[in-house]
């Protein structure tokens, strides 16, 4: 019997683009379009079952071998640093990785900088790169708020078009990494699904060149 | 021992014992607890950093164990032509990833160490798969030498704070990344193909080392591909040629691990299950001349893999009143228990047990009242 690949991936824009290549790809899953609540949608015909679920565990369920595959921004692969292999960059949902503060501040080196985030991995990594001391503040939302109201001198936060930042007289300090959307794989999977697993891989990536 | 009695991860447990006995490995005990100093200097090459430390009686700090092979190697001897194989079976207390609290994880595994011949090595590699068979029939034992992405980096002249990157990415088999750094870095078109090439390399052994052999730039130093090529054919024609392959996504930290790095695989479990390779650079760390080589098995990997079919709690519930004698109760229990059931003596029918057949005591009667396929 063929065995089934398990693909996760993010609920929304996100997700629904990456389904869309997908489909493309030859891996359609036609009860997927029904528009129904469901979470887990299953083609046996060719050979696949998608789930959705939050983007941020995304990579729980590729580590945890719950997913043979999934889709993720690598924001969330910086930070939670699953233990994964990351097969692919697709190319869409690009943005980055940010520092941004009021637009008249002005950092002084002598002092630890309060920083704001959801991010608090990559922002303790990015700091101590550069060896500056900081305090964390970890947040889960509305982070733009943070400096505005003095909660932080700066914020690190995910940017697409800078908007929401201009609109909160924010601007951005500095880029910390540049983000977009990997295809990654668990490792185990990997082993014994490779066939399947690398076929996603080489029609995905036919699709990219496609469309450069 | 009734086999039944055995969990099946105990079972499991035993059967690595009794394979290890087999080859000559000796059981290492130890203490629980090694005092802290010893895994201090040598913090990276532990999986957690995070160790239960407490003060003794005596005002030493001691550390509950979070590893077994820097204990094995502190009481090793360098002794010429002499090697020491051992095999342990022992609690390890660390972080696990997923929690992020402290657990108590069983971790099998053996060492060889001392004057490590081609032979040794050939051992250890048998044995891990064995090991995998042991747990699984479908097993992957995925092999690499450290030496072949330790001399091309080398030999491009990576610069050494550069070289992690680029074993993280190899370890992710990330090639895009590993395209962008090499750019960053300023490492040349050419050289950074043949970084992703090896990246992307992996499979049968047959296959992949006829692809190292046409890489002028890996072939430049041949020594890992033969050591690795000699290694491979030894393990194919002692019959454990479907199970194994090359792949270059299995890194070490090199600071430890030099030559023949492995992890394996069994079909159902989540994360590799078994890790280990040759670490003569620990030894060197550590003080000692000879070489090195073992693995672990992570039993704590394996637990949903090796859960018991729970089936029945036990086999009869006997259930009896206050009309039932102790005596008659008993002759009930032992007459049953001598047909080779086990038996629950309940005064009323237990929830949240699952029973094959429930029988009520009447006089000196064993009645059946129900009983489950």
């Amino acid at each position: 019997m063929k065995k089934m690949l398990n693909v996760v991936l993010p609920k929304g824009r996100l997700g629904e683009k990456v389904y869309d290549r997908l489909e493309r790809a030859g891996y359609a899953c036609p009860s997927i379009r029904d528009g129904s609540r469901k979470l887990v949608f299953e083609n046996p015909e060719a050979g696949v079952r998608y789930f959705w679920v939050k983007p941020s565990d995304v990579a729980i369920y590729v580590e945890r071998g719950v997913a043979d595959i999934g889709v993720a921004g690598k924001d969330i692969l910086l930070e939670y640093q699953p233990d994964v292999y990351e097969l692919l960059d697709l190319g869409f949902g690009r943005c980055r990785m940010a520092v941004a503060a009021p637009v008249d501040f002005r950092d002084d080196p002598r002092r630890t900088l309060t920083v704001a985030t959801k991010f608090t991995n990559i922002a303790r990594t990015y700091y101590a790169s550069k060896g500056r001391d900081i305090d964390i503040i970890h947040l889960n939302g509305s982070i733009e708020i943070a400096p505005i109201l003095g909660l932080s001198d700066v914020i690190v936060d995910i940017v697409e078009t800078g908007a929401t930042l201009r609109e909160n007289q924010l601007d951005v300090v500095e880029t910390v990494v540049p983000i977009s959307a990997r295809l990654i794989a668990n490792k185990a999977a990997y082993k014994f699904k490779r066939e399947a697993i690398d076929d996603v891989v080489t029609r995905m990536a036919a699709q990219l060149e496609d469309s450069v | 021992m009734n086999q039944t009695t055995l969990r099946n991860d105990e079972k499991t447990i035993f059967a690595l014992r009794e394979l290890y006995r087999k080859y000559g490995y000796s059981q290492y005990k130890m203490s629980k607890f090694e005092e802290y100093e010893l895994y201090v200097r040598n913090k990276d090459f532990l999986i957690s950093d995070n160790i239960i430390t407490f003060t003794d009686t005596n005002g030493k700090l001691l550390a509950l164990k979070p590893d077994v092979t820097l204990s094995i190697i502190k009481n090793s001897q360098d002794t010429p032509g002499v090697v020491q194989k051992v095999y342990y079976n022992e609690n390890v207390y660390r972080v696990s990833s997923g929690t992020h609290a402290f657990n108590e994880i069983m971790q099998v595994g053996l060492e060889c160490i001392g004057d490590i011949d081609a032979y040794c090595l050939y051992e250890v590699l048998c044995l891990a798969a064995q090991s995998l068979r042991c747990i699984r029939e479908n097993g992957v034992l995925d092999i690499s030498h450290l030496g072949i992405l330790d001399g091309l980096l080398e030999r491009f002249g990576v610069e050494s704070h550069d070289r992690k990157e680029i074993w993280c990415c190899v370890g992710e088999k990330n090639r895009h990344e590993l395209a962008a750094f090499c750019k960053q870095i300023g490492l040349s078109e050419e050289k950074t193909a043949v970084l992703q090439q090896l990246t992307a390399l992996s499979g049968r052994p047959d296959m992949v080392l006829a692809q190292l052999r046409q890489m002028p730039a890996v072939m430049e130093s041949p020594e890992p591909v033969e050591e690795l090529a000699q290694l491979c054919d030894a393990l194919q024609a002692g019959g454990y040629g479907d199970m194994i392959e090359i792949d270059f996504s299995v890194v070490s930290d090199s600071r430890y691990y030099n030559g023949v790095v492995f992890k394996g695989f069994v079909e159902g479990a989540a994360d590799s299950v078994l890790s280990g390779g040759q670490y003569d650079r620990l030894m060197r760390r550590m003080g000692r001349r000879s070489g090195a080589i073992g693995f672990a098995v992570y039993m704590d990997r394996l637990q949903r893999l090796l859960q018991d079919d729970r089936g029945y709690d036990v086999d009869t519930v006997l259930l009896y009143d206050d009309m039932a004698s102790v005596s008659t109760l008993q002759t009930a229990v032992a007459d049953l228990a001598a047909q080779g059931r086990t038996v629950m003596a309940q005064r009323q029918r237990p929830e949240k047990i699952a029973y094959r057949c429930l029988a009520r005591l009447c006089g000196n009667e064993v009645q059946i009242l129900e009983e489950n396929a």
